[in-house]
């Protein structure tokens, strides 16, 4: 077999209108609208597109169909501001409310098997702060295929990229994002089966890489969530936005963080502590289990802490059994199997033990509601640059996600994104390649694995995670942030001295995880930067040492901005049209 | 506990064949093989190189042979195992590179089977109807992630490599008795051909590999029973 030592090779040059990074549910989408529109566009992954973490959602994608019981999409979109704690901004949260219903319909239209009613339309199912009537009580509005929603949007997607003859470039991981004076040119991606470099040229990029949970050693995400889009951003000068907030799913299972979905409380499972109490009670009396996720989350910790965790210990229960057999297979099969496999405990006749898993990223790129990547406080776009997904920030979620609105989330702004770059390659060209464009990441891989001796990144990885769960998780203080900023600048200076063991080319996953690593690392250090900065809590963001939400200094967006020493901070502007901000109980 | 891990490995930029490397790692009993295989590669031995990402069994990514079955390395506890725990690439497709195959033509083969589904009719403002028993018609073969543990489990696929595969049929078998698919003639067709459901013996190596539970063996019979019945 040839064998390639990159450092004097040129690359590949390929030449496209649009490429996509990622083949999770927010790239698929803009994939399948760049293809009707017959632009030219390449579909990047650094997995196979059936891979991707979309997969592995379960319980639902919310869309006010009122299959079940009256609802409508201002309800949806209040509860997503409210879920959001009024960081959303509203202008985002009303296409988003209103689009969930035609995406989901289009989606069973595309052949999506979604769970039907007695008279064949797609059931729904209770899901956590979704509410009728401006919070009345929990509403079925979770459209649903069992507990593998995702994993059947995921194939439904790539299926129709198939149809629609998409072109797919698997197994390609992107290390940089070229932007010129000022103009989206492309990217550089490394080809994991060969270690060769690849130029992307195009007029369009759309960043749809997903989260970044990788950086928590307790996670519901897959090894591959490395924040590679947003760090791709933020090496290039443009913000990430509100990064503070990040969401711990309260139910993950214990020590590993697999997730047990929301489904399993929309179907009507307790939580319960040491003394069988159904404690959700003390803290949001009306949704009780079904409140969102950052207060159940803090909830499960209160309890913990005041000794009533199971056998004094750090969890709490799941508890199903009364829901039966029948209920249970049909709706709950996967996390069932979960329970089983990962835990060797059967939900049937046990509770299980769960306790919080960092899940999710409400911060990312900013965009705008077309999913143009906006790179300062006043909505100047970078033209040709979009993000979708998780990867970024439009924001929908504000300070908190509510359950299935990151599936909402990827099939609106994803198609939006499809459609924007369409229209941008329209009018415009990319901008000539920039000679050795590809220089400087080449350089930086090669040093990974050839400079003399180095620390095993591994190390560094481990004690990242660690800093990241112990510091700046569900509870916050800024002894503990502040902390975390010196810990994560030396973590940044060993980075730049480690070394891989595998010096190879072909599928040098010892490398690409290095690589990955630097990605997780930009990721913490904004993240932490906007935590301690911000002195108030908020959805998911809660300071130990300043309790209290403070619209009055901090009803605003964080955008960090990578500098030398550290990141800069700048603020900007709510958007908020129909509800002003309440206080937020359940 | 200490497990001793041996692990069918090759480079082709370093080994002119593959051989057996030895580990031992320490693992609790409710440990999966990834957890071990992570271990070696992040503490001992870093050019040790397998795929995955989910790490829960919805991926799809890290099917190999353990312990002389296919199965997700994510998805298998060292205690279903025991002490002496061996990992091979999955057999049958080309190695890239130690545990990493090639899915290439794996892929080709899911795509040829046209598993999307075709409806040219006007589409109605609102879903189409299904009922709960023609949804559950086709339940069963959703569940595939496409890992390749079926299709590299069969005996007839490691005889004729042309042989579309289990998974392929699997994904037909999906739109095939999909109540809104219109296809189905089509599908049959490609899967009457020599390549096709023929191949298959009903050995059941594909269903006992499957992580995912299908019953895919039954979902082969259904396919040839279906072509048989519109006389394909």
């Amino acid at each position: 077999m040839m064998v390639s030592r990159g450092a004097t090779r040129s690359p590949v040059i390929h030449e496209f209108e649009a490429v996509i990074v990622g083949a999770g549910g927010a790239g698929l989408w803009a994939a399948l609208e760049l293809a009707r529109a017959g632009v030219r566009t390449a579909v990047l992954t650094k997995l196979y597109p059936t891979r991707s973490h979309t997969g592995a959602a379960q319980g639902g994608v919310c869309a006010a169909l009122g299959n079940l019981e009256e609802d409508h999409w201002e309800w949806h979109m209040f509860d997503t501001v409210k879920g959001g704690d009024y960081l959303v901004d509203q202008d985002g949260a009303e296409v988003l409310a209103q689009e969930a219903i035609e995406r989901v319909i289009e989606l069973e239209q595309m052949g999506l098997p979604f769970n039907r009613t007695p008279d064949g339309r797609i059931d729904q199912r209770r899901f956590g702060g979704h509410t009728r009537n401006f919070g009345e009580g929990p509403v079925r509005r979770s459209c649903f295929a069992a507990d593998r929603t995702g994993h059947m949007i995921l194939q439904t997607l790539y299926q129709q990229c198939i149809k629609h003859e998409v072109t797919f470039f698997d197994e390609y991981h992107v290390v940089d994002l070229l932007v010129d004076d000022g103009l989206t040119g492309g990217v550089v991606a490394y080809r994991i089966a060969d270690g060769e470099l690849h130029v992307f040229r195009a007029a369009a990029v759309l960043l749809a890489t997903g989260g970044n949970g990788r950086m928590f050693r307790v996670t519901s995400n897959a090894h591959t969530l490395t924040g590679d889009g947003m760090a791709l951003a933020y090496r290039r000068g443009i913000p990430l936005q509100d990064m503070e907030f990040y969401q711990f799913h309260p139910t993950g299972i214990v020590g590993l963080g697999i997730l047990l979905s929301e489904a399993a409380r929309g179907e009507g499972g307790y939580l319960l502590n040491d003394q069988g109490e159904r404690f959700m009670e003390r803290y949001a009396p009306r949704l009780m289990e079904l409140a969102p996720r950052d207060l159940v989350s803090r909830a499960i910790y209160m309890e913990t802490r005041a000794g009533r965790g199971i056998g004094g210990q750090d969890f709490v229960y799941l508890d199903v059994r009364h829901l039966g057999r029948e209920v249970i297979e049909a709706k709950l099969p996967d996390i069932t199997d979960f329970a089983r496999i990962y835990q060797g405990v059967e939900p049937l006749t046990q509770p299980v033990p769960i306790q919080p898993t960092a899940h999710y990223a409400m911060g990312g790129v900013p965009t705008d509601i077309e999913a143009r990547v906006v790179v300062d406080d006043r909505g100047t776009v970078l033209p040709g640059l979009h993000a979708a997904g998780e990867a970024a920030c439009v924001s929908v979620h504000g300070a908190n996600r509510l359950g299935t609105n990151s599936l909402v989330d990827l099939l609106v702004f994803g198609r939006r994104a499809g459609r924007s770059m369409a229209e941008y390659c329209r009018s415009a060209a990319a901008p000539e390649l920039v000679a050795n464009a590809h220089e400087p990441v080449r350089a930086e891989l090669d040093a990974l694995r050839t400079r003399g001796v180095g620390e095993n990144p591994n190390h560094i990885r481990a004690e990242l995670a660690a800093a990241m769960m112990d510091d700046c998780g569900v509870f916050r203080t800024g002894d503990g942030l502040r902390r975390l900023v010196p810990r994560i600048r030396e973590l940044k200076e060993r980075y730049e001295r480690a070394r891989v063991q595998d010096a190879g080319s072909i599928f040098n996953t010892d490398l690409l995880e290095a690589h990955e690593l630097g990605y997780l690392l930009d990721c913490a250090e904004a993240t932490v930067a906007s935590a301690l900065a911000r002195e108030e809590s908020r959805g998911a963001h809660f300071r130990e040492d300043h309790p209290e939400r403070d619209d009055g200094d901090w009803l605003k967006h964080t955008l960090a901005y990578r500098a030398e020493g550290g990141p800069r901070l700048a603020y900007k502007p709510v958007t908020i049209t129909r509800f002003e901000p309440k206080p937020r109980t359940y | 506990m200490q497990v001793d891990l041996r692990v069918l490995r090759y480079d082709p930029e370093r080994d002119s064949k593959p051989y057996w490397a030895e580990y031992l790692v320490e693992s609790g009993p409710m440990e999966r093989v990834l957890d071990l295989l992570h271990r070696v590669k992040w503490e001992q031995d870093g050019t040790l190189t397998f795929r995955r990402s989910c790490a829960h069994g919805v991926c799809g990514s890290d099917a190999m042979l353990i312990n002389g079955r296919n199965r997700l390395a994510c998805k298998i506890r060292v205690d279903q195992l025991g002490r002496r725990i061996s990992v091979a690439p999955l057999p049958g497709l080309p190695v890239v590179k130690d545990l990493v195959v090639d899915m290439e033509d794996f892929f080709a083969k899911y795509r040829s089977v046209r598993p999307y589904l075709v409806n040219e009719a006007p589409l109605p403002a609102r879903e189409r109807l299904q009922s709960p028993q023609a949804r559950a018609r086709y339940d069963d073969t959703t569940k595939c992630i496409l890992c390749a543990a079926c299709t590299t489990s069969c005996p007839s696929f490691w005889a004729q490599k042309s042989y579309v595969g289990p998974a392929a049929i699997v994904n037909a078998h999906r739109f095939v008795f999909d109540s809104r698919d219109e296809a189905a003639q089509e599908r049959l067709e490609i899967l009457a051909d020599k390549d096709g459901v023929w191949r298959c013996r009903t050995v059941f190596n594909c269903t006992d590999a499957c992580p995912r539970g299908i019953n895919i063996t039954q979902a082969i019979l259904e396919v040839s029973a279906a072509i048989v019945e519109r006389r394909i």
